[in-house]
């Protein structure tokens, strides 16, 4: 029986880093080289973590699915990256960033991991700028800084509106420096599909060639996962084609706990779906809505262009709700009520699926080359993909699913349930609770990889016992077996529908009945629906091709067939919490007004899972979440 | 509002180690509004329940940034030039009856893997030569320490801005990867941070570019054209410049 140690350091909360990075076990230099460590993922964390461990003078393999490490789906994040600089000295601190975090992700987070991140980011800018990232600049010389959701003062760090493609180039470009030394050996096109244990600890993995088909295997003394979130389980969402959760779910049910999966981050202004083609969902930065006015016409049904709509025919519903906060909501609340009111039947566009995000007042007030300046490219992007023009015609837009606070369950060295398994960045639970903040995503990957993983993951290197093993140990035959088999399977099936017919259909019950807001009723009845769906596709999948040969059918349907098993334990959590907070809105606990209830008594807690075997029940075991230093308190942004 | 056009597509199939050939689909009732790559799920859909094998194209973001896909599309690299890469090219652009030739990027360095699909691999071997700042974690100084020009950061991020995509070296009729090569030597050229090792980075580079079989620059400037990015070409002559300096042995 699993048991949760979150092994938070003693002390007070400022303090708690330091004194841990002091206590824990060193590994003596000339003795690192001795240790290999396997590096799953090359996205921020993954890429960061490499590097760093691979300067400590560690041996490290890395692995990416992609012909390059700098595909990862990092590289599409835009907006910027959070650190508690203060440089314009608006009253901010290392303080004010946990605080707002803490709060951000609506009290389910661990605070002393949160903490930790906020006194991490300083440290990132820092390295980032002598790692030669073109940060934005003032006219000064000197660093430019932006506002963003959640937060009253201006931390966000910014290059363009790619910030985290360059960030993602600096973090490669630091990877590609100790492939040069040979302190990383880097295998490309390779997909990690099970992690392998040998007496209780992780010690391996088994990977496939995507380009031959070759599983080989690879032993290591710890391995870490970086491989990002499980959006992709709703089939469309703003994430990369290709993310999965593969490697984490196989952890899983190697004995590593997942942490609270129903925390699913819905972005609201993604530009809508069009049509049955759709292969994914295109995020617009919510920097849009400091100039943008969101809604929709007062009449349901209303098919007029929005042109012709009078002033008074319109509800900007945001306004009307929420007067002080107006389009500027969390983005919770923003996507919650545009599903509202596209539910009772005011939504806009051939779908009735959208609502309108209008510049045209900030374009009288501030005029046209003003706005041009502000948004050019995101504008230029939404012409390019819709075909419309945003400065003469509102723009429309809907919520996509674009983040997963849930992952792996880590302790506070970032250390999974399973002995030398670490999860790093999306791929963890830890910091963002049941929301994320804006800009975060960046500063917990390159902190967990730069920073945590290289501070901690000696302790473990230096104080257990690991035998000596080979790649021809009985449980890597078992886990390559298992893995063949599997593959094998998937192209015996010869069946009637595609891989892609099936994600759909998993995905669109995901959305309908565990997206934006979720009851009782609904979740009961995906819990029905998804074995069923699971059980048609390992009966009528068809895979052409063959497992010996570059086939991208056959990479699809193996992560889709862990999709139609780790869905299952979403609903289930989310069924499990029957509160409502951050992302996770169950219609059941809202305030007298419709908002997110939170049930502090009953639920302040993490919520892990732990795998009993496919057919029997998981075990919910819970990590009581404790507040030594922010006040629990109901949000309200009235 | 979109509408419903048919297309006929010659689309290069090729496996591993075999040669390669042109095969005719018909892609029907494709609609306007979905992009070039929604267009090739349409048709690998209906080749898989078919029984043939889909269509082997590089994809991820699909958000033009990760830089993975490319194909040439009538000769062309991305399909357009018009500053965009292929997942963000819309059928909008395309007339209904029209015939589409869809090849792999065609270089001397980028061997196709299956179909759509080159090793395109040579580009990060010339980054792992010198392509980054030498820095190890903890060794950074407080970041407001080092004030830089804004017109000098926007330059830098002009040539940061490469996705790595390869369509230059496609484009370029000797497949040379100087535009790629360029555009991260000027970042460093351009910044305080790349001084110290710009000596060694520009010619490790070239030389490695050199070895792996790209080709030459003879200033055709077809690269610019075809780059999604619109990396200047102005790039190039900050690389020569600093390779001059570098072979004066001055720094």
């Amino acid at each position: 029986m699993l048991k949760l140690d979150a092994k938070i350091p003693d002390g007070p909360m400022a303090e708690k880093w330091t004194k841990h990075k002091f206590n824990v076990k060193l590994v003596n230099p000339a003795n690192r080289r001795k240790y290999n460590i396997i590096v799953v993922g090359t996205g921020l964390a993954g890429a960061s973590a490499a590097a760093t461990l691979a300067e400590q003078g560690y041996n490290v393999d890395c692995f990416t699915y992609s012909d390059s490490p700098r595909r990862a789906h990092s590289i599409a994040a835009q907006g910027g990256i959070n650190a508690a600089k203060n440089y314009p000295n608006d009253g901010d601190s290392i303080h004010r960033l946990f605080y707002d975090t803490v709060k951000g992700g609506d009290y389910r987070s661990r605070e002393a991991n949160v903490h930790r991140l906020a006194e991490c980011s300083n440290l990132i800018i820092d390295h980032c700028v002598a790692q030669g990232i073109p940060f934005a600049r003032e006219y000064g010389g000197y660093l430019d800084n932006r506002s963003f959701g959640g937060a009253q003062v201006s931390r966000t760090f910014y290059a363009r509106g790619q910030t985290g493609q360059q960030l993602l180039i600096g973090a490669y470009g630091a990877l590609q420096k100790e492939i040069k030394k040979g302190g990383v050996k880097m295998y490309t096109r390779c997909e990690v599909i099970d992690v392998v244990v040998i007496d209780g600890q992780a010690r391996g993995i088994i990977s496939r060639n995507l380009v031959t088909g070759e599983l080989t295997r690879h032993v290591a003394d710890a391995v870490v996962l970086a491989t990002g979130g499980y959006g992709n389980v709703f089939f469309l969402s703003t994430n990369a084609m290709n993310c999965n959760a593969t490697a984490a779910w196989r952890a899983y049910k190697k004995g590593a706990a997942f942490a609270n999966p129903c925390y699913t981050q819905i972005h609201p202004t993604c530009i809508p779906v069009h049509g049955e083609y759709q292969s994914k969902l295109t995020l617009m930065s919510e920097s849009l809505r400091n100039d943008g006015r969101i809604w929709v016409p007062k009449k349901k049904g209303d098919k007029r262009p929005p042109n012709e709509i009078p002033e008074e025919e319109r509800d900007y519903y945001l306004e009307r709700k929420y007067p002080s906060f107006g389009n500027l909501v969390p983005r919770d609340l923003a996507s919650r009520n545009a599903k509202q009111v596209c539910d009772a039947g005011h939504g806009v566009g051939p779908t009735g699926q959208a609502v309108y995000l209008d510049f045209a007042d900030a374009i009288e007030r501030l005029g046209k080359d003003n706005i041009e300046a502000k948004y050019g490219n995101l504008f230029e992007m939404y012409n390019r993909i819709t075909d419309e023009d945003p400065y003469t015609t509102p723009m429309m837009i809907f919520p996509a699913v674009h983040y997963t606070m849930g992952g792996l369950w880590v302790d506070y060295n970032l250390m999974t349930t399973l002995p030398g398994l670490y999860a790093l960045g999306e791929c963890n639970f830890s910091d963002h609770g049941a929301n994320r903040l804006g800009a975060s995503a960046l500063m917990q990957g390159l902190a967990d990889g730069y920073f945590v993983i290289p501070n901690t993951i000696n302790d473990y290197l230096a104080t257990s016992e690991i035998p000596k093993v080979g790649t021809d140990h009985a449980a890597f035959d078992e886990s390559e077996k298992a893995a063949k088999e599997k593959l094998d399977k998937l192209l015996a099936i010869n069946g009637k529908r595609t891989v892609d017919d099936f994600h759909k259909e998993l995905g669109l019950l995901m959305w309908e009945k565990c997206g934006m807001a979720r009851n009782e009723k609904g979740l009961k009845e995906a819990l029905e629906k998804i074995p069923k769906i699971r059980e048609e596709f390992w009966k009528d999948l068809n895979v052409p091709g063959s497992a010996d040969d570059l086939n991208q059918a056959l990479e699809k349907a193996n992560r889709v067939a862990d999709f139609m098993e780790f869905a299952e334990l979403m609903v289930k959590d989310a069924l499990e919490r029957a509160e409502s907070c951050g992302g996770h809105f169950r219609e059941e606990s809202q305030t007298e007004e419709g908002e997110a209830q939170r049930n502090d008594d009953e639920f302040c807690y993490v919520a892990a899972w732990e795998f009993q075997g496919l057919d029997k029940e998981p075990v919910l075991h819970k990590e009581e979440l404790n507040f030594e230093v922010v006040k629990l308190s109901q949000r309200s942004y009235k | 509002m979109s509408e419903k056009i048919n297309l006929t597509l010659k689309v290069w199939r090729q496996n591993r180690g075999e040669e390669g050939r042109f095969e005719t689909y018909e892609a029907k009732g494709i609609d306007t509004a979905a992009s070039f790559l929604e267009m090739l799920d349409v048709v690998n859909d209906e080749l898989t329940l078919k029984g043939v094998e889909p269509i082997a194209f590089e994809h991820d973001c699909r958000e033009g940034i990760c830089g993975c896909c490319g194909s040439l599309v009538n000769g062309k690299t991305h399909g357009s030039h018009d500053r965009t890469t292929l997942c963000q090219l819309h059928m909008r652009h395309f007339k209904d009856g029209q015939e589409l030739v869809i090849e792999p990027f065609r270089a001397n360095a980028f061997p196709v893997l299956k179909d759509l699909i080159v090793d395109r691999s040579g580009l990060d071997e010339i980054i792992t030569e010198g392509g980054y700042v030498a820095v190890k974690t903890g060794n950074a100084p407080e970041a407001s320490t080092t004030p830089i020009k804004k017109e000098l950061a926007e330059a830098a991020m002009d040539a940061a801005e490469c996705i790595g995509c390869g369509a230059c070296v496609a484009a370029c009729p000797n497949g040379s990867a100087m535009l790629f090569t360029a555009a991260k030597v000027s970042q460093y050229a351009l910044l305080p941070q790349g001084h110290p090792e710009r000596t060694k980075r520009v010619k490790n580079m070239v030389s490695k570019m050199d070895e792996l079989g790209f080709g030459n620059c003879s200033n055709e400037y077809e690269c610019a054209v075809a780059c999604p990015k619109g990396i200047d070409v102005v790039n190039i002559a900050r690389l020569n410049r600093e390779f001059i300096k570098a072979n004066l042995g001055k720094s």
